[in-house]
């Protein structure tokens, strides 16, 4: 179980609007998966690197090249609500 | 009780790139709303960053310019948070692998140097831009993505004043690197600062707050004022420091919490899957190296030396690379330091200032300066009249392009050295002025000058300051 | 036309010879498409005018002697995480319910280019997370070879359109099974390509380090063209590999003489259904009477790639699914008062149970205080999974294994019980953990006909091992021209 509290300051966190049916369900639901996921702490990993990535690759550059984006509605073509070619939001407090 | 201020800085630099740091978007100042964004930089489902190399390399430069090392592995974190000019809900940043740890920038205060150590510069991209306007607000991602140099400095600072300054020449060191066009206005430059206070000899740090939104170089020290005494203020009545961010208001000059914000700061970095470890070897390191330019401190001293001028000259002259570069072609032809330095910092910046132009349009061109000079000290014209030749090219009567030897030339205005012509006119001026004359051989020396500016005067300022001294005397004394 | 005999290869051989029009292919891949939809709930868009305009491109094409490329005029269904330019692409999701992407994932570009057909998009778990495709806000797949079953997930309307003759081929993802699984419970062929084999551009993320695109097809050699043609760096994608891509198709050889393959013994425990490892055991049974041989691995750590990928892929994906913020794209709540009403109210009205599940437990694992005991200790145990894989290949070529314990469950069988539902992708989380390509073969059926996928895995980059392997089976086996009564 993970108490409803930490469910519900997890869930401000991540910006969801849980109702109380899916705080409760997640307490019980998080709370088995995260015992379960525990069982790696019997593991000794001492010295072992993280790892990322499992392919060993490198990174590759992109060289300081402007190019121009043409597609005029790509920024705002999907925005809910927009002002000329700006975003529009409610107050940001 | 007495309390010291610990003062230390988190400068935001915009380095130039063409480019933005992920995607290929121009990075440019002043694009119509939202014209420079593609799918990446507005965070499109399915978009990828990629990362512009150069951006590595005007880190590695600027590391090395602040004695930093230049560590080989480095990793782009996300620095998890809401806001609706964050398109990605994320920023990619650099978090516990940054690419430069450990420097140091040295500048003079007062004839003292002083240090301030680096902790850490780290990469990173920009934040859009979102504008309020009452119950609504608007968000431009023009600037979202745009590369940044986080530069960290250590708790070294002990005053407002000392902050002031080492921000003043950590700028000068970005410019004359060419990384950073030092803009505060624009925001290519922002500053944040973390403030804290202790009673004097005491070694623990106080409770410290973060400064944001200091947007000039006349507020650094004004919002480090206001919060140090706001601090003390609160000590002194028994209340503690909370720690939290604090936004100055220039307007009321006074900081006010962020409390808002500040419940929620749990970033949760990890490393960003989406970029692959970055591994800067020696060579490269070694390869950025050879493009770094002489810096503000070694140039000012060195100047100081070679060209044997005062270290406040030499300051003022190292200001901008600019400006040292052009003094220094000055000196290159003409080989007289302090009287190139007087030109410079006395016409030439007048001149500047009066026709609000800098150093790099400026209508005198530094081998212009230099012929004056070289004439003045090879008594082919007076002192008077390379003023006035100067005056002439500044205010256009000449390009900065014709010479000076031509200009000397055409107008006839080579010195007269002939002490034949020097001897008539003082006899002419004598001639005409015999009360004068009595005077100063009755004492009154002061009357000397008359004499000298009548001759001067006769003589079209042509006539050698010199030789007009030491004949005028001789001639005034009978002595000949 | 025999439309549902003919594979990708032959499709596009004749479109090019020009004894069919590509047209002709499509307009029968659509009639199928929506024939089918009510029944089997494929697709959540079917682009009909659009692939009816490609057809008649790649034709003129072909009438002007010139080459439309290795896919000629095949119709493919594309899982709808992917872009594609001017067409709703949706991730299963309300929250992307109108979503028009406003550019072409690198993988559908490169399809097109060679000439194929893009048909529909089709539906899946809700931001491929899950293993039923129950997880869809478009309602779940049916499996074609019995409507009462899950096709698997979360490519599940792609594995289903190619079981049922709609498409000879399509495109999935698989970031911790989701290709190899549904080929599974589908008998298909699906391939899972190494990390980093082909770009991930366009792609609607769920788990950036996971995440592969692969094609699924009805055979071996019809996957490996669609490989060839996607794979190969790409400049938008900074984690694809500066590696030569194969011919794969051209190189594709049916000999097994000599291969060592490695047989896992933490993959053959109790718990597997008898049927499966019945037809699994038949299938390296068979490779073994081709010429191959068997050698006995371990790979010791397998039991934690569970744990594993359910820290890591939520992990990611909490931050992955943080643009769906309703203030550039997407769903935006009604109730919207301030910015922090309008995320909050936006995103719990447009995700579902099982991305708000993942986001919630990413979230927590990656907050303060969390992130050693659980990120970063899950990095360090995909460490020993890799070096694990890394051993046994030194040992053997290719590693043979079930995909799945069970074949095709029924619908409503495990969806009340996510964390029953992650414990059964024990066998393809490993492959993903490592970064390995791995292949899903059909490999016999159960009584209650069924298929039954056989899992083949190669080291970094050797697609290749698999799928000449698998070539070899398919060909012995001869199972691909089975197909699901009714379609």
């Amino acid at each position: 179980m993970i108490s409803e509290e930490t469910i519900k300051k997890i869930a401000n966190l991540a910006r969801l609007k849980l109702n109380g049916d899916e705080v409760a369900l997640y307490s019980k639901q998080l709370g088995a998966i995260v015992d379960y996921v525990s069982q790696l702490s019997k593991l000794d990993t001492t010295g072992v690197a993280p790892l990322v990535t499992a392919t060993d690759m490198e990174i590759t550059f992109r060289t300081d090249d402007v190019e121009k984006n043409n597609e005029n509605s790509l920024a705002t073509g999907n925005a809910p609500e927009k002002s000329g070619n700006l975003y529009k939001v409610p107050p940001v407090l | 009780m007495d309390f010291e201020p610990v003062i230390g800085l988190e400068v935001h630099a915009q380095l130039l790139a063409k480019s933005k740091i992920f995607c290929p978007c121009s990075s440019a100042f002043g694009a119509g709303d939202n014209d420079n964004t593609c799918a990446v930089c507005t965070g499109m489902p399915g978009a990828l960053p990629v990362l512009n190399k150069e951006v590595v390399e005007l880190s590695i430069l600027t590391g090395l310019a602040l004695k930093c090392e230049i560590r080989e592995n480095n990793v782009f974190s996300r620095k998890n948070y809401f806001y609706p000019d964050l398109p990605k809900g994320y920023q990619i940043s650099q978090y516990d692998e940054p690419i430069c740890v450990k420097g140091k920038v040295a500048f003079l205060v007062e004839g003292v140097e002083t240090t301030v150590g680096i902790t850490r510069a780290h990469m990173e991209e920009d934040a859009g831009k979102s504008t309020h306007h009452g119950n609504f607000s608007l968000v431009n991602l023009n600037r979202s993505s745009v590369p940044l140099l986080e530069i960290v400095s250590e708790p070294d600072l002990r005053n407002s004043k000392q902050a002031g300054e080492y921000l003043r020449n950590l700028r000068t060191i970005l410019l004359y690197l060419g990384v950073c066009d030092g803009n505060m206005e624009e925001g290519s430059l922002r500053c944040d600062a973390n403030v804290s206070v202790r009673p004097v000899g005491q070694k623990e740090f106080g409770t410290r707050v973060e400064l944001k939104n200091i947007n000039s170089f006349r507020f650094v020290e004004k919002a480090i004022d206001f919060e140090v005494g706001r601090q003390i203020d609160l000590i002194e009545h028994g209340q503690k420091i909370t720690q939290e961010t604090r936004l100055y208001d220039p307007d009321k000059n006074r900081t006010v919490s962020m409390r808002l914000k500040e419940e929620a700061h749990d970033y949760r970095y990890f490393p960003d899957p989406d970029l692959l470890p970055l591994k800067i070897d020696r060579l490269w390191v070694e390869r950025v190296k050879t493009k770094l330019p002489e810096l503000p401190l070694e140039k000012l001293r060195r100047f100081i030396n070679q060209y044997q001028i005062p270290e406040y000259d030499a300051q003022i002259l190292t200001q901008t690379r600019e400006l040292s570069e052009f003094y220094e072609n000055i000196v290159k032809k003409c080989v007289n330091g302090k009287a190139a330095s007087n030109w410079v910092m006395g016409d030439l910046m007048r001149i500047l200032n009066d026709q609000k132009k800098d150093i790099s349009n400026s209508p005198v061109s530094a081998d212009q300066i230099a012929d004056l000079i070289k004439n003045i000290d090879g008594n082919q014209i007076s002192g008077k009249i390379a003023k006035s030749i100067f005056e002439d090219i500044a205010t256009g009567k000449y390009s900065r392009e014709m010479s000076v030897g031509e200009i000397i030339k055409t107008n006839n205005l080579v010195q007269v050295t002939d002490t034949m012509a020097i001897e008539a006119t003082i006899d002419k001026i004598i001639a005409a002025n015999l009360a004068q004359v009595e005077q100063f051989r009755s004492g009154k020396d002061k009357i000397f000058g008359f004499f000298v500016g009548q001759v001067m005067k006769e003589m079209k300022g042509q006539g050698s300051p010199q030789i007009i001294n030491d004949l005028l005397k001789k001639k005034l004394k009978g002595e000949a | 036309m025999n439309f549902s005999e003919l594979t990708i290869k032959s499709m596009a051989d004749k479109v090019r010879r020009g004894e069919i029009k590509a047209r002709a292919l499509v307009e029968e891949s659509l009639t199928r498409s929506k024939k089918s939809q009510p029944v089997l709930n494929a697709f959540i868009t079917i682009c009909e005018n659009e692939a009816l305009k490609s057809a008649d491109r790649v034709d003129s094409l072909v009438s002007q002697k010139k080459d439309p490329g290795l896919l000629a005029g095949v119709p493919l269904a594309i899982k709808d995480l992917l872009l594609t330019k001017g067409i709703r692409t949706t991730a299963a999701s309300k929250i992307l319910d109108n979503f028009v992407a406003p550019y072409s994932s690198t993988v559908t570009n490169k399809l097109e280019a060679a000439g194929a057909v893009i048909v529909g998009k089709t539906n899946l778990d809700e931001f491929a997370m899950g293993a039923s495709n129950e997880n869809s806000a478009y309602g779940p797949v049916k499996n074609p070879w019995d409507l009462t079953r899950v096709p698997g997930g979360s490519s599940g309307g792609s594995a289903a359109v190619v079981a049922a003759r709609i498409t000879p081929g399509s495109i999935g993802t698989d970031t911790g099974g989701s290709i190899r699984e549904p080929a599974s419970f589908c008998g298909i062929t699906g391939i899972k390509p190494t990390y980093g084999r082909v770009s991930r551009y366009g792609v609607v993320a769920f788990a950036s380090s996971l995440d592969q695109v692969g094609p699924m097809t009805r055979t071996v050699e019809d996957s490996a063209i669609i490989l060839e043609v996607i794979s190969g760096k790409d400049r938008h994608d900074s984690t694809t590999a500066q590696i030569a891509v194969p011919p794969f198709s051209k190189n594709i050889f049916d000999s097994v003489k000599g291969l060592k393959i490695g047989l896992p013994k933490e993959y053959f425990v109790d718990g597997i259904d008898t049927e499966v490892r019945k037809a699994v055991e038949n299938g390296i049974e068979i490779l073994k009477s081709l010429g191959a041989q068997i050698v006995h691995i371990s790979l010791p750590h397998t039991s934690y790639g569970i744990a594993v990928y359910y820290l890591i892929a939520p992990c990611e994906a909490s931050s992955n699914l943080a643009r769906y913020d309703g203030v550039r794209f997407g769903h935006r709540s009604k109730e919207n008062k301030d910015i922090l009403d309008l995320y909050c109210q936006s995103r719990g009205e447009g995700f579902g149970p099982e991305p708000k599940r993942r986001i919630m437990l990413g979230t927590y694992a990656l907050s303060s205080g969390y992130y050693d005991a659980y990120y970063k200790k899950a990095c360090q145990v995909r460490r020993l999974i890799r070096d694990d894989f890394v051993k046994a290949f030194q040992t053997c070529d290719v590693i043979a294994a079930p995909v799945a314990t069970t074949p095709a469950f029924k619908l409503g069988e495990k969806s009340s019980d996510p964390l029953q539902m992650y414990l059964n992708d024990i066998f393809t989380l490993g492959p993903s953990l490592a970064g390995i390509p791995a292949l899903s073969l059909n490999c016999g059926f159960t009584k209650n006909g069924l298929p039954v996928g056989l899992q083949l895995m190669a080291s970094h980059f050797q697609e290749e091992k698999i799928i000449n392997s698998a070539h070899a089976l398919e060909k012995t086996i001869n199972l691909e021209n089975r197909q699901p009564h009714g379609f």
